[in-house]
């Protein structure tokens, strides 16, 4: 995947805390890296030295990449699910996870994230996480079965013929700084016999039943934790570096005036976890508040201020009679108007003007769109250029549909919680 | 002795009608654009082609995407808005985003909808609890009967190895297409039916295919919100047509948050957990060394609790990533009258969304009373007991190991042009990575 917008992403860094933070980031000696979720894919916009030299990669390799690429197979998916809802909950989250490094070895680390919130915007603009390499692996085994498993599984390793123990090692990774501990005259050495007859005769049904219920007693009594524990040590750490991360954004984004806190502050025209799910929306379109006095706009997307050349803070809290002009048709206004005293939704053709005059044909539509509470929290206004041309050949109507659709998931989603406002 | 249940069917089509008013309408043409030979010539739905993936899922993280942040992929594109669509063209019963929905506070998360409008003021109809297998009945509603204008798209692999999508294009009843309509007594935005090979009328049952047709509409959406499930007969399933279901959620389930203890990896790869501390006792399916290992390792333990008579759940997780199983035993308690009336007049059917953590309720009483304590007590009903769930899950585990030997029988004396699913990485089954447990093999008896 090519890193994008890689010029976004100096900016994402540089024009908040400048560029002399990286000098002072550089010379921490944590692992950490930065992160932008409002820039498409959630890159990292920052790695610190500790981080590339834990995980062997080059900052080239990894700056504008998103943390995925450090995943692999053994990695736990349920703790990835919890550190993908505190990104889109915007609050912090420690947890062990499961890495690759370059080459492709496995290790684990404890995974520590927190929020930086933009202090005049009220909402979070960078993740820092901090990866501190648990040393000491722990896993939590109940007593003695742990040592079958060890034996067991080590002792398959053995016998298996062709396979390449690479791949063994990959599917069980996890396992591979287990040690085969020798037991004496215990029933671990006629369990070998039956596991691993020299001449490889298949079993006959009666040892193959039984070996089937002592196996499946042993195995279902197993439990093994598949998790690594971080030591009080390594959690302290982690605690320390993010501390340290944190206080050199917060003084360095005094420099900039772009200033950033670790507490969310003010107020958002939207709540934080919507505006994170409207960015993953690439088409142009806003969201205005039809309760709020002249109906002014709460969200416009990246795409919107391209189509119509306009700053966000030039259009944020204002109404979209902006984008009129002397030749729009007055009746396509009344239209609008009346469709969202209505509540409902309508399409429109009508002349649009961008900032710097020039005009073009949109076709607009216009949609309620509801939250948990199931009545109408905000319009959304979809727009498409006319003439132009969508790859997979979805008609326009189509594919303002489907953004109607993705908004009204993300705001009835993102409002259902109690604790998200 | 057999055993029944009486509730409301949900209605899931603008075509399904009561028994009674369904046979009286037979002989004759249909006059609409239904999914029967009637009809089907000269019908053009649009076409949604995915690409077969014959990587291992490791190299699968490059197709999905699991974090707020990715865009959004084509196929969820379509069904948004295809869904959207219909919803303006007022095809559903109800405006499902005007239902107040919460997130109940407390540990798990589970989740309550109050939503009057979904069940019908019809009287209940009674619903044989006790066979999980059924044949198709032809005079019951099926998805064959619905109106065109209920289908969204048609849903199958590409031939060239290419994601396409085709506007128009002719339903080809040779192909045996399978189709994606809405269920227009939607429990929240985009909830859609997904129906595998829907001209061949088969019942609610699993088999290998339909479900690797499901687990690849979860992947090629791409979005970890958008879940599919399915219903055994017997475990709440209305219709006994071949369906699974899907909507979009954009909160966490509380199932997806429950810890989970491993259980075993089977020879392919496939990684089996159990759920713990969690009102339902369910095993969770991840991992295997390609898709169809753990397409086929999920399918076979569903087609032995089928054989078996055990009504199930089954709930598709995080872009396909994780598969949960959940045997069920509410239905058989309810029809012996071993449920509680206090449970019974919520009339919540616990289905596969219930059991994830999503509650749909009829009642403001209910909605506004919602705790965690009463959606725990509900769930633990649903529940196997703990004995009967360890008896069903060893019983599982024989099955999947048995039909590891059932599939180096038909890799060997399958032919050409054999219709049945292919076998993917043929020479995996020889390796001796992954031996059989039965007798007249070659290999070393391993566990791992």
């Amino acid at each position: 995947m090519e890193p994008p917008q890689l010029g976004l992403i100096e900016q994402s860094f540089n024009s908040r805390y400048s560029n002399w933070a990286r000098e002072a980031l550089d010379e921490l000696p944590d692992n950490f890296t930065i992160t932008d979720p409002c820039i498409s894919g959630h890159p990292i916009v920052f790695a610190s030295r500790g981080f590339l030299k834990m995980s062997g990669y080059s900052r080239d390799q990894v700056v504008g990449r998103n943390g995925r690429m450090f995943q692999g197979p053994n990695t736990c998916r349920r703790s990835v699910m919890e550190i993908r809802e505190a990104i889109r909950e915007e609050r912090g989250v420690e947890i062990s996870l499961l890495n690759y490094r370059k080459d492709g070895t496995p290790f684990w680390m404890l995974f520590r994230m927190a929020p930086v919130f933009g202090k005049d915007e009220g909402r979070v603009i960078h993740f820092v996480a901090v990866q501190v390499p648990i040393l000491r692996r722990r896993q939590r085994r109940r007593n003695g079965e742990g040592l079958c498993g060890e034996i067991l599984s080590n002792s398959c390793r053995r016998e298996v013929c062709s396979s390449s123990s690479v791949e063994l090692a990959g599917v069980s990774a996890a396992d591979s700084d287990c040690r085969v501990q020798a037991m004496e005259g215990s029933v671990w050495q006629h369990v070998d016999n039956y596991v691993f007859p020299k001449d490889c005769k298949p079993l006959d049904g009666f040892q193959l039943i039984s070996f089937l219920q002592f196996a499946l007693v042993l195995f279902t009594s197993l439990e093994i934790e598949e998790k690594c524990e971080a030591s009080d040590t390594e959690k302290q750490l982690a605690a320390t570096a993010i501390s340290n991360v944190l206080s050199v954004l917060t003084h360095y984004s005094e420099s900039t005036g772009r200033l950033v806190c670790e507490k969310r502050f003010g107020p958002s025209l939207v709540s934080s976890s919507l505006h994170i799910s409207l960015g993953r929306i690439k088409q142009s379109f806003v969201l205005v508040d039809p309760h709020l006095p002249d109906i002014p706009i709460v969200y416009a997307s990246d795409a919107f201020l391209r189509m119509t050349g306009y700053a966000r803070n030039e259009v944020l809290g204002q109404n979209c009679r902006f984008l009129t002009g002397v030749d729009t048709d007055p009746s396509a206004l009344h239209q609008i108007k009346q469709s969202i005293q209505a509540q409902q939704a309508c399409s429109v053709r009508i002349l649009h003007y961008r900032k710097d005059k020039s005009s073009f044909w949109n076709l607009l539509h216009i949609s309620p769109v509801r939250n948990a509470t199931g009545k109408i929290a905000y319009f959304v206004g979809v727009q498409i250029e006319e003439g132009s041309v969508d790859r997979h050949g979805l008609s326009p109507e189509m594919r303002q549909l489907s953004v109607v659709g993705s908004i009204k998931v993300a705001v009835r989603s993102s409002s259902m919680s109690y604790s998200i406002h | 002795m057999m055993l029944r249940i009486k509730r409301v069917p949900t209605v899931v089509s603008n075509y399904q009608k009561d028994e009674g008013e369904d046979a009286a309408r037979r002989g004759g043409g249909c006059g609409r654009n239904c999914l029967q030979k009637c009809c089907i010539p000269g019908a053009k739905l649009p076409l949604y082609t995915f690409k077969r993936a014959e990587e291992i899922p490791g190299d699968k993280c490059v197709l999905e995407h699991d974090d707020n942040q990715a865009p959004v992929a084509f196929l969820d594109s379509l069904l948004l808005g295809q869904w959207e669509d219909r919803m303006q063209r007022g095809l559903f019963r109800y405006d499902v985003t005007a239902c107040e929905t919460k997130v109940i506070p407390g540990r798990c998360g589970f989740m309550a909808q109050l939503n009057e409008g979904r069940h019908l003021k019809k009287r209940p109809t009674e619903f044989r609890v006790d066979k999980v297998l059924q044949p198709f009945d032809g005079n019951k509603f099926n998805f064959t009967k619905v109106g065109q204008e209920e289908v969204l798209f048609q849903f199958d692999a590409s031939e060239d190895g290419e994601v396409q999508f085709f506007p128009d294009a002719p339903v080809d009843a040779d192909s045996s297409p399978s189709v994606v309509a809405i269920n227009v007594s939607p429990i929240e935005y985009g909830h859609v039916l997904l129906i595998p090979r829907i001209l061949e009328c088969l019942p609610q049952r699993i088999d290998r295919e339909s479900f690797l047709l499901a687990l690849y509409m979860a992947i090629e959406a791409g979005n970890p919100y958008f879940r599919l499930g399915y219903n055994s007969l017997g475990a709440f399933a209305t219709i006994n047509h071949l369906h699974f279901q899907a909507y979009y959620l954009a909160v966490p389930f509380p199932i997806e948050k429950a810890p989970t203890r491993k259980v075993t990896t089977l020879g392919d790869g496939v990684k089996i957990s159990e759920l713990f501390d969690y009102p339902v006792r369910g095993l969770v399916f991840e991992g295997g060394n390609t898709l169809q290992d753990l397409s086929n390792a999920v399918s076979d333990a569903c087609i032995f609790l089928q054989d078996n008579n055990i009504p199930h759940n089954v709930l598709i997780a995080d872009c396909g990533k994780r598969i949960f199983l959940l045997p069920q035993c509410y239905a058989e308690k309810q029809a012996l009258g071993e449920v509680s009336s206090e449970l019974l007049d919520t009339q919540v059917n616990p289905a596969v969304w219930e059991i994830s953590g999503h509650m749909v309720l009829k009642r403001k009483k209910d909605y506004e009373e919602a705790s965690e304590e009463n959606a725990w007590r509900l769930l633990a009903e649903v529940s196997l007991s703990e004995e009967r769930f360890e008896e069903v899950k060893a019983l599982i585990f024989e099955a999947c190991s048995y039909t590891l030997s059932e599939k180096e029988d038909e890799h060997l004396t399958q032919g050409a042009g054999d219709d049945k699913p292919p076998l993917e990485g043929t020479g995996s089954i020889n390796k001796g990575r992954n031996c059989n447990m039965v007798s007249g093999t070659q290999e070393c008896l391993v566990l791992q």
